[in-house]
């Protein structure tokens, strides 16, 4: 009995009519904290002492960053779910998180660009934490690039869960070496701007705006699981009565 | 019951033993192509005084790197054809229906691919060390992190190999897929390498290294076993 939503969450038809409930709860918080979080953030927060205004790209730079390397994580344990129990809906949210994932992971890597140029006065730097997020954007583009080379769908999202989970394996791995090696390789002349030293009067803001793309991460991939859904189940009656109201 | 355990036993080291050799004598029977990852090897390393500089103390400097990121495109390049043969011709298909652990046949058959490959390279890498002016106290350590990390290459690269067999043209996508997984071992093998050539203690490199090696083989076949058999079906 206890286990009972645990198979009905597999059904793709449950998942879908369920979410739709979801959606404006979760759309309306979205908006609400991302426009809080940015509107403080960008206005009213105080200005950095070095820094200037340029250092309030952190309000997308590092909610972006934190949700790169969690989606990868909901991308492996989705996966995981699809490859044991055989949840229809499971892969579908694994191939949903696959594409986000990248695209955040993208943006972390983009706005760090234009965060180093006025502060660093250089675009990029072998820096530990940026050579792991590009390593982390290579494991993501990997799982696509997977995902899309295989014909059937049932195959693709077997074997692109397995590299999923060996990923997760050596996400850790990575961390850690490249730590290593940007202290042996690299003096120790940029410093980041600690989580310690950041004043709160910067941080909650921060924290708003993480929260706020906590809640875009879920309504983004609760709405691509959804069409995802209607493209695979497009043959079954359900849909094709949705279509036709 | 106990019986039928005792008798397993040797079924499974004969199942180890027979792959091994098949294979073994499969790539013997192949010479050529086991020249092609060697010769890919020293064409590239060539490559590297014409397209940088001739100059032997900025080469020396740029020997560990270069060497071990040529070894590790070697092995990659090599890794296409580890199971390919035995898909085109049903092979992997009656692996699958085996009583035997796909674990043990996976590892037999990455051990043979190291044999073959990553052996040669380490044997190879000193030439190139010299061409590459790398001082001598380079040496051992890179012949020890390369016969250490080759082996986890291959182990790690039978993922990719079994989760791309199936497909027409999996080889680009095959060093897609295992390129990001390698950094660690890029890592800490050139790393070894370049603190030898330093004068430095580079023992800890090696032990993280050996590290890596012995989770890998506890885990990666399991990984590359479960790929054939998506591969297998798809």
């Amino acid at each position: 009995m206890a286990w009972t939503w645990f198979h009905q969450l597999g059904s793709p038809k449950w998942f879908y009519q369920k979410t739709e409930a979801w959606l404006p709860w979760l759309a309306v918080a979205t908006l609400v904290l991302i426009t809080w979080g940015s509107i403080w953030g960008l206005a009213f927060a105080p200005m950095d002492a070095k820094q200037g205004n340029s250092y309030r790209i952190i309000y997308i730079h590092v909610p972006a960053a934190f949700l790169s390397l969690a989606g990868y994580y909901v991308m492996a344990i989705s996966g995981a779910i699809g490859l044991i129990w055989k949840m229809k809906v499971a892969s579908l949210v694994m191939r949903s998180a696959a594409s986000i994932g990248a695209i955040l992971t993208f943006v972390s890597l983009f706005t760090g660009a234009v965060w180093g140029k006025p502060t660093w006065g250089t675009w990029w730097v072998w820096d530990a934490r940026i050579t792991s997020m590009l390593i982390l954007f290579f494991l993501y583009l990997g799982v696509i690039a997977l995902q899309n080379a295989f014909e059937r769908e049932e195959a693709a999202n077997k074997a692109s869960a397995i590299l999923a989970l060996v990923g997760t394996v050596n996400i850790p791995i990575i961390y850690k070496s490249v730590d290593w090696w940007y202290t042996l390789h690299q003096p120790a002349t940029i410093k980041f701007v600690g989580k310690s030293t950041i004043d709160p009067s910067m941080m909650y803001p921060l924290l708003v705006m993480v929260i706020g793309f906590y809640c875009l991460y879920a309504l983004v991939l609760i709405l691509r699981t959804r069409s995802e859904i209607l493209v695979r189940e497009r043959k079954s009656r359900w849909v094709q009565e949705l279509a036709t109201q | 019951m106990s019986d039928r355990e005792n008798a397993s036993a040797p079924a499974l080291l004969g199942l180890f033993g027979a792959t091994l050799r098949r294979d073994l004598l499969l790539a013997y029977r192949s010479r050529g192509e086991l020249f092609n990852p060697l010769i890919f090897f020293l064409i590239v390393i060539t490559m590297v005084p014409l397209g940088i500089t001739p100059d032997p103390v900025q080469l020396a400097r740029l020997a560990p790197g270069m060497i071990w990121v040529v070894a590790l495109l070697a092995t990659l390049l090599s890794l296409d054809s580890l199971f390919r043969s035995d898909f085109d011709d049903g092979t992997l298909e009656q692996y699958l229906i085996t009583p035997q652990p796909l674990y043990l046949l996976v590892l037999a058959k990455v051990l043979v691919h190291w044999l073959v490959t990553g052996v040669p390279l380490t044997l190879l890498a000193p030439l190139l060390g010299v061409m590459l002016s790398l001082p001598a106290s380079g040496f051992s350590p890179l012949i020890l992190s390369l016969l250490v990390g080759t082996a986890t290459l291959s182990l790690v690269g039978a993922i990719g190999a079994a989760l791309t067999v199936g497909l027409r043209r999996g080889g680009l996508l095959l060093s897609l897929i295992i390129m990001p997984l390698y950094a660690p071992v890029l890592i800490f093998g050139a790393s070894a390498v370049a603190s030898a050539a330093d004068a430095m203690p580079y023992v800890s490199q090696l032990a993280v290294l050996g590290a890596m090696l012995a989770v890998a083989i506890v885990s990666a076949p399991f990984a590359a076993a479960g790929a054939l058999r998506v591969s297998a079906n798809g």
